[in-house]
């Protein structure tokens, strides 16, 4: 094992900054840390810290408009400000990058086998097919299976972990001494996530490089790393051992990260409370590939007969990974798309309900999406989008009527009504989540479809979201469906929580019951993977 | 791949009757017809080449006929040009616009992509400002403009091309009118370019390049361009299509003996027969080349592989 003491990068006085239309954006602001060889380092900061950017700087590869000055030293030599073609013997080689996506980080056309051969050839030299024993290898060794065959896929043939795993094989190529990972786990289903992160670790043992883990997510941290630098708007808050940071924080700010995590727990509702929406074997499939020429149309089934009763005051959570049909299910109940099944909203059968029929109840069944970013229209003030519905719903309301309405709205989600004469850009994702959730509840429905509405969010954000949502609830006596793939907060916001795999219930119970004592392995692997990393 | 091939062909076959019937009954509601003249026949002639053409049949039954010739490959005779038939000309014609389409091609598809990169890498400098207006002055300065420019200044003023003319087929009879057939779809090419390129340099796969420390030739050439040619690619096919069948405009101005002036000319006569046959012929081009470019697509795009 390396000398613990031994620092293989030193970063002084780095600062990056932005030139923008509105000014110079100061993104990091002079930090200074060392990267010591064969350690775990974690960079643990909400968006916008410039824990990214500090990395992307140091290797060169801040967008057009960005600058780097300051110093960082790979084994004393300077790469700030160093040429192109002298940091290209470096990076690649001695310091290696996985980043957060997965699914675009590598390029589509070409197979992995060669993506991964790539930077063998250009480092080391040598023809293509000298590499590919090099590349099998390497594919072993971050656990592809049936490398021989699978050297010559192409990226979308494989899953998002398997295509992490490919990136993993690519930094490990040459043999870094230094491999950051920027949120290496962020897109990918927890038990994936457990994976992959359990493949980091044994490959350090293994080969002694130094990890700089770039990540929001504090159990990753608690778990994996040995030293930790907290950022906040591009500044050192603190840092200093994993053990220390959390058993003795010195500054606020690390506090509430370590506390973020959201708490509380959702009372059932009573007994005899009415079921409010129900969908019994709610069935969907999606017809795929279906040609002019091909025989009979192909499907695939999302859900699978797959049972629902909300009652008033009730918040079901759904949980599972992508691919499991949650979200589809949350669309079929509300009759968004086609569906076999029983459905019943109140006391009314709607289950044969065509599109017009289910406009006049629209307005008691709303739908808040994930992204905060895509599911407001850019080109509408905040005013415009929250009354939107009312026009539709509620066409005797005249103007006046309806500024007040959006005041109301946006005051009881704890914004300023001034927002609405804004745009939805001005505003941060937890406050674009914020209107969204004004753009329901002007409605005032009775039934709100939550599609994972804070997993976009930091999770300091996100534990505001889910307050504010719980007291919309109770105010208003509302029912929630809750789809989320993030236990921590179903098990938070959720009374009864549905355990979906593959267009099937798993399991489903009390919120208490399915955390503390799961029956199923799938339930089980499920918690394992998210709260024991 | 094969038996994506013979559907695409397969499916080509309604593609062509649609194409061909309503093309039919168009031309046959516009009103006048091959032989009304300004001096207006007398009766009895009229009627006898009415007769002749088969033009006193009811719609339905000249619609069948011309349908069963089509089909044999006989695509009647001209009414203009009276001692050919419309394969004849278009036989004659074709290799000549095909010719010259070909090399128009070849310059759009070169040049515009050239300078599209070459504009996508140097994104707002003042080279991609001159690039991006001189591609914005190709595509609306109509070509019966450039082509007597290009000809008074090459032909007339500096005597080094010929004005016009197909001669003994040497390039030098080529040059002009190829510049001045490419030049529209040159700035298409480079405007294209330049948007697919500029957002391929900025996908998450060429930070990872960058990341592994390949060469920016690597990088450029390698990852973002091929990407890049993907929406390139797909306007191949149009391109080709119209650039091949020959233009009116170019044709007749460099007075080049091809097939591009069929089309108007017999649009304007109301030579039926020689319309649908130009109808016909640019149809099956679109149909070939946007197979062609699809099984192109599919070598560059394994996503979209066809097997």
């Amino acid at each position: 094992m390396t000398d613990q003491k031994d620092t293989i990068l030193s970063i002084r006085d780095l600062k990056v900054n932005f030139t923008t239309p509105d000014g110079t954006v100061n993104a990091v602001k002079g930090i200074g840390f060392d990267v010591r060889a064969g350690e775990t380092l974690a960079v643990v900061g909400e968006s916008g810290s410039g824990k990214s950017q500090t990395m992307m700087g140091i290797m060169g590869l801040l967008a057009g408009n960005g600058t780097v000055t300051g110093s960082a030293a790979y084994r004393g030599k300077e790469l700030v400000g160093l040429r192109n073609n002298e940091l290209n013997k470096i990076r690649g080689a001695k310091i290696t990058m996985i980043f957060q996506e997965p699914m675009t980080s590598l390029d589509p056309l070409y197979t992995i086998g060669r993506q991964i051969a790539e930077p063998i050839v250009y480092h080391r030299g040598g023809s293509r097919k000298a590499a590919r024993s090099r590349v099998l290898e390497l594919l072993e060794l971050v656990g592809i299976p049936d490398p021989a065959r699978r050297i010559d896929s192409y990226p979308h043939e494989l899953s998002g972990g398997q295509r992490q795993r490919v990136m993993i094989a690519m930094a490990l190529a040459n043999e870094p001494d230094v491999l950051i990972a920027d949120e290496p786990t962020t897109a990918l289903d927890v038990t994936v996530q457990a994976q992959i992160l359990k493949l980091l670790r044994s490959l350090q043992e293994r080969f002694g490089m130094a990890i700089v883990l770039i990540t929001h997510d504090l159990g990753i941290v608690r778990h994996f790393a040995e030293r930790v630098v907290v950022m906040r708007r591009g500044e050192v808050v603190e840092q200093g051992a994993t053990s220390q940071i959390f058993e003795a924080p010195t500054s606020a700010y690390t506090r509430m990260l370590i506390d973020a995590e959201p708490q509380g727990r959702k009372q059932p509702p009573a007994e005899n409370a009415p079921i409010i929406l129900e969908g019994r074997d709610v069935t969907v499939d999606f017809p795929i590939g279906r040609g002019l020429f091909s025989k009979g149309p192909k499907s695939f089934r999302a859900v699978d007969g797959v049972t629902v009763k909300l009652r008033q005051g009730q918040t079901i959570g759904i949980v599972g990974e992508s691919g499991s049909g949650k979200s589809t299910l949350g669309r079929a109940l509300l009759r968004l798309l086609h569906s076999d099944g029983h459905y019943r909203f109140d006391k009314t059968d709607i289950s044969g309900f065509d599109r017009r029929q289910m406009r006049s109840l629209r307005k008691e069944m709303q739908l808040v999406f994930q992204d905060p970013f895509g599911s407001l229209s850019p080109r509408q003030t905040v005013g415009e989008i929250i009354t939107e519905g009312l026009l539709v719903h509620e066409p005797s309301l005249n103007k006046a009527d309806r500024d007040r309405r959006a005041i109301a709205a946006l005051t009881e989600v704890g914004l300023d009504p001034q927002a609405r004469n804004r745009y939805p850009h001005e505003f941060s994702g937890g406050q674009r989540q914020r209107i969204a959730i004004a753009r329901a509840m002007i409605l005032k429905p009775r039934v709100v479809i939550l599609d994972e509405p804070t997993s976009a969010l930091d999770r300091s954000v996100q534990g505001q979201v889910i307050d504010l949502l719980r007291k919309l609830q109770s105010d208003h006596n509302l029912s929630y469906v809750f789809i989320s793939h993030d236990l921590a907060v179903v098990r938070a916001i959720a009374d009864h929580v549905i355990v979906m795999n593959n267009g099937k219930i798993v399991e489903e119970g009390d919120t208490d019951a399915i955390f503390d004592a799961p029956k199923a392995d799938y339930t089980r692997a499920l918690i394992g993977a998210a709260f024991s990393i | 791949m094969l038996s994506f091939i013979l559907r695409r062909l397969a499916s080509a076959v309604p593609t062509l009757f649609i194409v061909v019937t309503i093309s039919f009954f168009l031309m046959r509601f516009a009103p006048g017809g091959p032989f009304n003249l300004e001096r207006p026949l007398p009766p009895a002639t009229m009627e006898n080449i009415m007769r002749t053409y088969q033009l006193d049949q009811p719609l339905w039954r000249q619609y069948l006929t011309y349908i069963g010739n089509a089909v044999q490959g006989d695509f009647g005779p001209s009414y203009i040009y009276k001692d050919n038939t419309v394969a004849e000309l278009i036989g004659k014609g074709l290799p000549y616009s095909i010719e010259l389409g070909f090399y128009a091609l070849l310059l759009a598809l070169i040049g515009g992509v050239t300078l599209g990169t070459i504009a996508a890498l140097r994104q707002n400098s003042v080279l991609d400002f001159s690039i991006m207006t001189l591609a914005t002055m190709g595509t609306t300065i109509p070509n019966f403009v450039v082509g007597p420019v290009l000809t008074l200044i090459f032909a007339i003023l500096l005597a080094l091309l010929p004005a016009g003319g197909w001669g003994d087929g040497s390039f030098s009879f080529l040059l002009l009118p190829m510049i001045a057939l490419a030049l529209p779809q040159l700035a298409v090419f480079a405007r294209l370019t330049r948007g697919s390129m500029i957002e391929a340099l900025h996908a998450d796969h060429i930070r990872t390049a960058r990341a592994y420390g390949l060469p920016a030739r690597i990088v450029v050439i390698t990852h973002a361009m091929r990407g890049a040619m993907l929406p390139v690619v797909s306007y191949l096919a149009p391109c080709a299509a119209a650039l091949m069948t020959g233009s009116a405009v170019v044709e007749t101005i460099f007075t080049i003996p091809g097939v591009g002036r069929y089309f108007v000319l017999g649009a304007l006569n109301r030579d039926y027969t020689l319309v649908m046959g130009t109808v016909v012929l640019i149809a099956i081009f679109v149909i070939v080349f946007n197979l062609l470019v699809d099984l192109l697509y599919g070598l560059l795009d394994p996503r979209v592989r066809h097997d």
